[in-house]
């Protein structure tokens, strides 16, 4: 039974660059006809991973393939993988139309290809101009061009959008959301949390080179932006049996937290509720004359999610706030506070 | 919310090529990207002009002082060797514009990042070295000939007033044709240097080390072991074909100084090939 053509899958790829381990048996499946967002913190393993899949760096262990192929055994590789890298793959004293026609020939493709490929990209104009006095949009467009020279059924972008101002922006998420609806693979890359939230259908997240989370981004976002509530009351366990008979959840406060010091300024432990209101939670504590403190309604966004998230693989953060962060053990995305 | 223009993507039709990559396809690929950059264009014309140049200035210098006390070295040497005067200065100088060359060939590749791109396009990467190799070894060959043969005809008409030479006399024709496979030979052997050290500067250094610094220093060497080591050296070797006549002290041939050149420069092909396959890009 043959593999679907766009089907990208990774098994326990791992990549080490002296000591470092840049990606560690990592495994996961990009499927095609949907965008696929690729996140994760700055020097997560997500540029060695896309350099891994095209065959660019050689794996110490694991595989990665395209429809059950690896890269070099594609028949005509830029037919069936197009691929803009983060970093620059450009001869800055070759033109533009140079660029993609050599890229073009080694694939038998006619020269009128490469005119076409400058016309959707928007650089037509330019196309004679050496490629050394482009601005950092114009490159990226010219890296989309190249891309999409052999009409490819898989596209690896890595993080696409930078340096492109906001027009050149939602183009590219309008092509990234076209390119997966023809049925195609768009896999791509981005540390960049809420710009996956409106491109991506699905998440691989990882950190450190490893899988942190693969899920839906509807999911993703339903898990992150889930209200809650703290309330702090010296009858914790009252207000508690109060809660879960007007169907609410009620949770101890993590403790340790960043910020209250695990019990705010008075020393009394917080609940985290879900599923009530903070007016509702109020107004059960008033009937039953509980105690209140404090009650916080709290919003954690996504950015604020993948933050937790990736806590604690964040390559180089700063000590103090890899510390505070790597305080708390397994956060949940939704126990956070926001503002 | 978003009503931006669906950017449309314009189909590739055609598609029904050769399944695989093809050869030739390498080959067309290869030349656009040499003749698309203008290092390529400044290294031959700095090779040709100097060739030429230096080889005309030498001729006309000798022809004017042909009458001059102390000139007589080099009429005898016309006369045994006339290849080594007519080509020694000149090339001597304008191939360090084909090391440079061979070098950049492959070494801006990796200097601008675009060899990315290149493996991208073909990841078994063997073929392109190929590719790349044969239009250089043809650019290099169409060059140093048409030089080769300018400077032959140019110095000799300068010169035969005093000395004849031509290509029917013994040995001149195999020093000619020599001379042109030593610029060719020479190319790849820069190539495969700057494959294997992959950074221009360096790649330029050791390439110049290997062909003008080490050989005096190797000769300053007393001994029949040093003098053999020197006999062997790449450039020392490979320079025998392009004399007319067998000097005292060369250790090799004609053609056997070429075969160790050729040597040398197929086993650091090969090592350029091997490790292009194992790197990463």
């Amino acid at each position: 039974m043959a593999e679907a053509p766009g089907l990208i899958e990774a098994r326990e790829l791992t990549k080490r660059f002296g000591d470092t381990v840049a990606v560690d048996h990592l495994s996961f499946s990009v499927e095609p006809g949907r965008v696929t967002g690729f996140l994760g913190p700055n020097g997560a393993g997500k540029s060695t991973t896309m350099r891994l899949i095209c065959g660019l760096d050689r794996p110490q262990s694991g595989t990665a393939t395209i429809g059950g192929l690896t890269y070099d055994q594609l028949p005509r590789p830029l037919h069936s993988v197009g691929a803009l890298l983060e970093s620059r793959a450009l001869h800055p004293g070759r033109s533009a139309r140079n660029h993609l026609l050599f890229l073009a020939e080694t694939q038998g493709f006619p020269a009128r290809r490469v005119d076409e490929v400058l016309e959707l990209v928007g650089l037509t104009a330019v196309a004679r101009k050496r490629v050394g006095g482009f601005s950092l949009g114009m490159t990226q467009r010219l890296g989309i061009a190249a891309a999409m020279l052999g009409d490819p059924f898989v596209l690896l972008l890595d993080e696409p959008v930078n340096g492109l101002d906001p027009e050149g922006i939602r183009w590219v998420r309008n092509l990234m959301r076209q390119l997966a609806t023809e049925g195609r693979t768009v896999f791509v890359s981005s540390h960049l949390m809420n710009e996956m939230a409106v491109t991506a259908d699905h998440l691989i997240v990882i950190g450190r080179g490893r899988l942190i989370a693969e899920s839906s981004t509807d999911d993703f976002i339903k898990r992150a932006s889930e209200r809650s509530v703290l309330v702090r009351t010296p009858q914790a366990d009252r207000l508690a049996e109060l809660i879960t008979a007007a169907g609410g959840v009620s949770a101890p406060e993590a403790a340790g937290a960043p910020g209250n010091g695990g019990g705010g300024a008075t020393g009394t432990p917080g609940l985290i509720v879900t599923g009530l209101e903070a007016p509702r939670i109020g107004e059960l504590a008033a009937s039953a004359s509980v105690v209140l403190y404090e009650l916080t309604p709290r919003l954690a966004s996504l950015e604020e999610a993948f933050m937790e998230l990736t806590a604690d693989s964040v390559e180089y953060g700063d000590q103090v706030s890899r510390a505070a962060r790597g305080a708390e053990p397994a956060p949940q995305p939704a126990e956070r506070s926001v503002r | 919310m978003t009503t931006a223009p669906a950017p449309a993507v314009p189909v590739l039709t055609t598609t029904a090529g050769p399944p695989a990559l093809g050869f030739g396809g390498l080959l067309r690929a290869e030349w656009t990207k040499i003749r698309s950059v203008r290092s390529t264009l400044w290294s031959l014309f700095a090779f040709v002009v100097v060739a030429i140049g230096f080889s005309v200035l030498i001729a006309a210098v000798i022809s004017h002082d042909w009458n001059a006390p102390g000139n007589h070295p080099n009429h005898v040497r016309l006369l045994t060797d006339p290849t080594a005067v007519i080509y020694g200065a000149g090339f001597g100088l304008g191939q360090l514009a084909i090391c440079v060359l061979g070098v950049m060939v492959i070494t801006t590749e990796y200097t601008t990042g675009a060899i990315r791109a290149s493996l991208l396009a073909v990841p078994k990467r063997i073929p392109m070295l190929a590719a790349k190799a044969v239009v250089w070894v043809v650019l290099d060959l169409v060059v140093s000939a048409i030089t080769v043969f300018a400077v032959f005809f140019l110095s000799t008409s300068i010169l035969r007033s005093h000395v004849d030479v031509t290509l029917g006399q013994p040995g001149v024709l195999r020093a000619t044709l020599g001379g042109i496979l030593y610029l060719v030979v020479l190319g790849l052997f820069a190539l495969a240097i700057g494959g294997l050290i992959r950074h221009t500067a360096a790649a330029i250094l050791i390439v110049l080390g290997v062909v003008i610094v080490v050989p005096p220093l190797v000769s300053l060497i007393p001994g029949t072991i040093a003098n053999h080591v020197h006999g062997y050296l790449p450039t020392i070797a490979g320079q025998l074909v392009a004399q007319t006549t067998q000097q005292p002290g060369d250790v090799l041939s004609p053609w056997q100084g070429f075969g160790v050149f050729c040597a040398w420069t197929a086993v650091l092909l090969v090592a350029c090939g091997w490790l292009l396959v194992r790197r990463d890009a």
